[in-house]
């Protein structure tokens, strides 16, 4: 087999690990898009502020301490304990249900009836409130997070790819320990919501608020528990990207990668994001391999743009969105 | 009886709110806040940190109090010029602007303004030509010299030798990242390697097709000129290729302990230039943590002492009160101006007894600066990341760096800069 049909080859499987990734973070976008309308600005900081917590709690930092340290001169940084992973998971994923109740009750509940774009407005807010909050809760160092997952070179694709072609595929053990937990949470996200009273409620209001409500649904019980699933999956996000550059501010910029995603798959589609994501890792792993070294490289960065913008042209509302049609 | 007290409190709380009106001043362009904030935080605390030293243990420089008031520009370049124009009129001496952009942006304008810019180990390379560039001074090395070091490097762990081999330079897509490329490719014409650049473009969390092209090109060494999350994510993936850590040569601001951490164990090995010494085994470290951080006047919380970056801090700090009072001396005068601080800048001169009496003996090289030459002796060594014993050890001696390729680079450079700005040579 040619050389570089192995290497599109070995280029095409990377791009559907990376696409998985991306669609991590698309997914905690679609789901509260699709309950409440709102596209949440500052999914990429619930991102952050996930993987701080966990790998906070799970090291057994203080939080705020620096605040601490400043204002009553005590020199306090860690409790002097460890937190097993798992627990440390739990927790985190707490802290995220207590931020959905949080953002409902002191932000969505008053904007209740305000146009959309208001709602939008109020996530960038709620953005740069994070983007200072997360740091002063858990400093701005960049925090090694290891919760046990294998990182580096999978030796049976290796091995066996070179059995077969006499080049051995470079993938990441992590990035197939990610493609199974998106399938797993995307299975469970559908089972939850086609089999589950509260999922049953979910799609109710995401269909028609007014209804909805009409038939006694909790509109806030709903926002919480959609803002509290979104957290959950920034969690998810966050361990997956956190592993493979520790956990710091700029993991927000990973919200960058769903945008694009998003507009190929759909605001309102949860298979539409896994869709979306695999065609935009692949398209640009691909494109960076075959374009990239004629144009000076680094076409990541644009690549998933430009193919987004030529969906919006002939299908504005991605491969999988909801058509919108307004009366006017 | 009532005025009184209200007249004493009044002209107490003026005493302490007020600014000392003959402190030195040596405005910090800070970034604790943002995406760079892990490099910005330590760099700032050293820097703030001698500057306390200075005033704890020596009383100043010269028996006069040193300010460091900070602005923060969150790496921003718009934000970092706003610094520079609210902080220039509180007497500011010199500036070290922390980042490439901003240094751009404030040479015409700390020129005109006769403030002297100091940008060690960033900044534009060609302003080492100081018939050029008057008031930036970027010694003791800069980004060509860090290209060269590294080529260096290399040669002496080949025998002098790299005809056929493969060097890839992997750097971020922007104008810092692309600076090695000229004095890259001269030297590649000149010792016989292949270059190959591979960029990456901002903020670099994703680097999958940069590092399956240097998996399928095996290059004999990568050069990495890096910055923020690009740093921890290169180091992570040439450990998942498992390529060889020894032979992947990070720039000075790729070679700090947040930047290797991550990857654990694996990152065992990586190498990163450096201009100036690591770790706290220096007497100034002691004297920093007695009248600093044990005194609570530390920035931070103290944890940074002895950090790649928060030594860098200190050691831009130092040179800047080196200069200060090379300046007093120069001009007999303990409050000096910007202007006499930039002539302090130009005629300074650091020897191994001066480093020895600052409690800095082996921590950086010994140089002169000169009106033509700001870029100092461009001695740069190489340092070694080891993660069992979670520190960074110098492997090499402060080496210079190949001048003959460099300085005809810096002539181009800088004459074309000249020429587009009608700037007259300043040395004759």
């Amino acid at each position: 087999m040619p050389e570089q049909l192995l290497f599109a080859m070995e280029v095409t499987l990377n791009g559907l690990m990376a696409g998985v990734l991306y669609a991590l973070v698309a997914l905690g976008f679609v789901l509260i898009f699709k309950a409440s309308g709102i596209f949440n600005f500052a999914q990429g900081m619930l991102v952050v502020f996930a993987a701080m917590t966990l790998v906070g709690v799970q090291t057994g930092q203080i939080p705020f301490a620096h605040l601490i340290n400043t204002i009553f001169g005590t020199k306090v940084h860690h409790f002097g304990w460890t937190v097993p992973t798992i627990l440390a998971i739990i927790v985190a994923g707490a802290a995220m249900v207590f931020v959905a109740w949080v953002i409902e009750k002191y932000i969505l509940q008053h904007l209740i009836g305000q146009p959309d774009i208001i709602l939008f407005m109020a996530t960038i807010g709620m953005w740069y409130f994070m983007h200072g909050f997360a740091p002063l809760m858990w400093g701005s160092e960049v925090m090694k997070l290891d919760v046990g997952l294998a990182q580096g070179i999978n030796e049976t694709i290796d091995t066996t790819t070179y059995n077969w072609f006499g080049y051995g595929f470079f993938i990441d053990n992590l990035d197939i320990v990610a493609a199974i937990v998106a399938a797993l949470l995307v299975t469970a996200l559908v089972l939850f919501s086609q089999y589950t009273k509260q999922g049953r409620a979910l799609r109710a209001v995401a269909d028609d608020h007014s209804a909805a409500l009409s038939v006694g649904i909790s509109l806030r019980f709903i926002w919480v528990l959609v803002w509290s699933i979104a957290g959950f999956v920034a969690l998810v996000a966050g361990i997956m990207w956190g592993s493979k550059s520790g956990v710091q501010i700029s993991l927000a910029e990973v919200a960058l990668k769903a945008l694009p995603v998003l507009m190929l798959g759909g605001f309102t589609s949860i298979p539409g994001a896994i869709i979306g994501g695999l065609i935009i890792g692949v398209g640009e792993q691909l494109f960076e391999f075959a374009v990239g070294p004629l144009v000076g490289g680094a076409t990541q960065a644009w690549f998933a743009y430009v193919l987004a913008l030529v969906f919006l042209i002939f299908r504005p509302q991605g491969l999988f969105g909801e058509k919108i049609i307004e009366r006017v | 009886m009532t005025f009184k007290r209200v007249a004493a409190a009044s002209v107490a709380a003026l005493m302490v709110g007020s600014p000392v009106m003959a402190d030195l001043v040596f405005p910090s362009l800070s970034y604790r806040t943002g995406p760079f904030a892990a490099g910005g935080i330590p760099y700032a605390d050293g820097f703030a940190d001698y500057m306390t030293l200075l005033n704890e243990r020596d009383g100043g420089i010269g028996g006069v109090a040193v300010s460091v008031p900070e602005c923060e520009t969150a790496y921003n370049t718009e934000k970092g010029v706003e610094c520079y124009e609210a902080t220039k009129g509180q007497g500011a001496l010199a500036y070290n602007p922390l980042s490439t952009g901003i240094t751009y942006q404030l040479i015409p304008k700390a020129t005109a303004d006769d403030i002297p810019l100091y940008t060690p180990g960033y900044g534009r390379t060609s302003a080492a030509n100081g018939d050029v560039f008057s008031h930036v001074f970027n010694f003791p090395a800069n980004y060509w010299n860090g290209a060269s070091a590294a080529i260096n490097h290399v040669l002496d762990l080949n025998g002098g030798d790299l005809k056929g081999k493969k060097i890839v330079l992997l750097h971020f897509n922007g104008a810092y990242g692309k600076e090695p490329i000229p004095t890259l490719t001269k030297l590649g014409e000149k010792h016989g390697f292949d270059l190959t650049t591979i960029p990456i473009d901002y903020p670099g969390q994703e680097q999958k097709a940069q590092w399956l092209q240097i998996r399928r090109e095996k290059p004999d060494y990568v050069l990495f000129w890096g910055w923020g999350v690009m740093n921890q994510v290169a180091i992570q993936e040439a450990a998942n290729i498992r390529y060889p850590m020894d032979q992947f040569i990070g720039v000075w601001w790729s070679g700090a302990e947040h930047d290797v951490k991550p990857a654990g164990d694996k990152a065992t090995g990586y190498k990163a230039m450096t201009f100036h010494g690591v770790g706290s085994d220096y007497p100034v470290f002691a004297d920093l943590q007695k009248h600093v951080v044990d005194a609570g006047k530390a920035a931070g919380d103290g944890s940074n002492v002895g950090t790649v970056i928060y030594n860098r801090g200190v050691y831009a700090a130092m040179m800047l009160a080196e200069a200060a009072k090379k300046a007093q001396e120069i001009h007999g005068v303990a409050d000096i101006t910007s202007a006499q601080m930039r002539d302090g800048l130009e005629q300074l001169e650091i020897t191994n007894a001066r480093m020895a009496e600052l409690g800095m003996e082996g921590f950086g090289p010994e140089f002169k600066v000169s009106c033509a030459n700001h870029g100092g002796p461009g001695a740069i060594a190489i340092q070694q990341w080891d993660a069992a014993a979670g520190k960074w050890s110098l492997i090499s001696d402060f080496g210079g760096s190949d001048m003959d390729v460099i300085q005809p680079l810096i002539d181009a450079d800088s004459a074309a800069y000249a020429a587009e700005n009608k700037i007259e040579p300043q040395c004759n």
